[in-house]
């Protein structure tokens, strides 16, 4: 197979496939932007809480994440967490490739999202706590209503930027094969000996995405920071 | 199917071959070694992406235009469409422009661009990029190909995260410091050099360090072209002796007590630096 010149050919023609492996990593992202956000939110929930022991533990959750690699929390979750069950009770998990890279970057970026939370939490002011407080509100209906939506709204631009670095991240999955939108290009760059052509498309999805993504944000955040 | 995990610590220890046990090396060695890579990747790619990252982050501060006299017959088609004033002959252009939207478009494509794309890029694409001899010479000659592709791509990604902090340290500081430095007659390069920098430098010490360790974690990602470093090292055991739990383990708290290792020695840094009533200035 004669492999010189830059064959856009080869590009059109893999669309389709391409594509399929877009909707996975946006599956993946969606979904792990989703339940890293509520795990995020509970772990900043509990750091910020009374309780002594909830809140260590949440503190040594966040840092032992923080100090892995994506790379190597992936592999725990794909080779050895699914073993665990049946190491303690000898039951027999079915747990697939996507699902166990779901809860790998849902437990990962969690860790991530709890500190974005934290310091939303903590820029609201404390007299609006203390005015909940003298409503009558429970502690529950003072964070519903009172501080969580403030403090989402004051951190919707990090919380974005911190899903553009998810979206990015689950290229990462490429290590345990799943075939997303990176693998699936390697797939075809591979058969068809077309390494230049499939990485540079692949870059410039990501690059033209990624900056759309931010472009949205930033207005958004000039959107915010008028009001 | 009676499923049984059998635990064996001593296995990163062992010395003798034994194919019963799954031991054919040291692979406490193995581990070092992964160890010691990662190390060098990530070091190797700091000594880039900090300098670098620096220079570009001082690049996108700079707010005042910078004029330049550019001859006007020779000038290159974007100067002149970027003329300020023009005279017999000559044009004043606004440098400041050019560099500072270099160094955005540099910022703007390393950080939208996932790190293990950029990767391959380098890896697979670059040296097809190059003229003959040269890609030649990358793909032939270059000795620790796998190595000194991830420390490049690796320290120029990098350079575009610390190029953010780097603004943000600058920006971060009043502007009333840099006009008192104006004013005592301090030319510009003086006025980073002495007023500037030392102070932004200080300010950003929390963020570099997180930017450090984010270099030292992803220089994992290197085992996707081949480096053996920490994470490869300890799937490399996996796979010899089916001994993932202990291996992972190792893995995970030797990355663990560096990070740990570099946050406490990044703080005792921090409070040798401080400059005494630097809070207020951190605050504004």
């Amino acid at each position: 197979m004669e492999s010189g010149g830059f064959d856009t050919h080869i590009i059109f023609h893999s669309i389709p496939f391409l594509a399929k492996g877009m909707l996975l990593t946006l599956e993946l992202t969606v979904l792990g932007i989703g339940g890293g956000l509520v795990f995020g939110t509970l772990l900043a929930l509990c750091r910020l809480g009374k309780f002594r022991a909830l809140a260590f533990a949440a503190g040594t959750y966040v840092n032992f994440f923080r100090s892995m690699p994506l790379i190597l929390v992936i592999f725990w979750f794909y080779f050895l967490v699914p073993l665990v069950p049946k190491l303690l009770f000898g039951m027999e998990v079915e747990v697939g490739a996507f699902q166990s890279v779901l809860i790998a970057f849902i437990m990962f970026e969690a860790a991530y999202y709890c500190e974005i939370m934290r310091a939303g939490i903590q820029s609201v002011k404390v007299g609006q706590v203390h005015a909940g407080q003298a409503l009558g509100l429970t502690y529950r209906q003072n964070m519903t209503h009172v501080v969580l939506p403030q403090a989402f709204r004051n951190m919707i631009p990090i919380l974005m930027s911190q899903a553009i670095v998810l979206f990015q991240d689950t290229a990462l999955v490429y290590v345990v094969g799943l075939s997303d939108f990176l693998y699936s290009a390697d797939i075809v760059a591979n058969s068809e000996n077309r390494l230049m052509e499939m990485y540079i498309t692949v870059a410039i999805v990501y690059f033209s995405m990624c900056s759309l993504a931010q472009f949205l944000v930033r207005n958004l955040q000039k959107k915010f920071s008028h009001e | 199917m009676e499923f049984t995990y059998n635990w064996d610590w001593a296995i990163l220890f062992c010395t003798v071959e034994d194919t019963e046990t799954g031991c054919i090396g040291p692979y406490f060695y193995w581990i070092l070694e992964g160890l010691s890579w990662t190390i060098a990747v990530a070091s190797a790619a700091w000594v880039i992406a900090f300098p670098l990252g620096s220079f570009f982050g001082i690049l996108r501060t700079f707010d005042k235009p910078i004029l330049v006299v550019v001859p006007f017959v020779k000038s290159p088609i974007y100067f002149r469409t970027r003329a300020i004033g023009t005279s017999k002959g000559i044009i004043w252009v606004n440098v400041a422009w050019f560099l500072h939207g270099f160094a955005n478009v540099y910022v703007t494509i390393f950080r939208n661009v996932p790190l293990l794309v950029q990767l391959f890029l380098w890896y697979f694409v670059f040296p097809e990029l190059l003229p003959d001899d040269a890609g030649m010479w990358v793909k032939r000659e270059l000795p620790l190909p796998e190595f000194w592709t991830a420390v490049i791509c690796l320290g120029l990604y990098s350079a575009s995260r610390v190029a953010e902090q780097v603004r943000a340290g600058i920006n971060s500081i009043s502007r009333g410091q840099q006009y008192a430095a104006m004013a005592i007659g301090l030319t510009p390069v003086q006025v980073y050099r002495y007023v500037l920098l030392p102070v932004a430098f200080r300010i950003i010490i929390p963020p570099l360090t997180s930017d450090f360790l984010g270099v030292f974690k992803n220089s994992s990602l290197a085992l996707t072209i081949g480096v053996l470093e920490l994470t490869a090292m300890t799937r490399q055991i996996e796979e010899y002796s089916y001994q993932g739990f202990e291996a992972f383990t190792a893995a995970t708290v030797l990355y663990i007590g560096v990070t740990a290792i570099v946050m406490v020695a990044m703080r005792v840094v921090e409070g040798r630096v401080r400059i005494p009533g630097m809070i207020s200035l951190e605050a504004k």
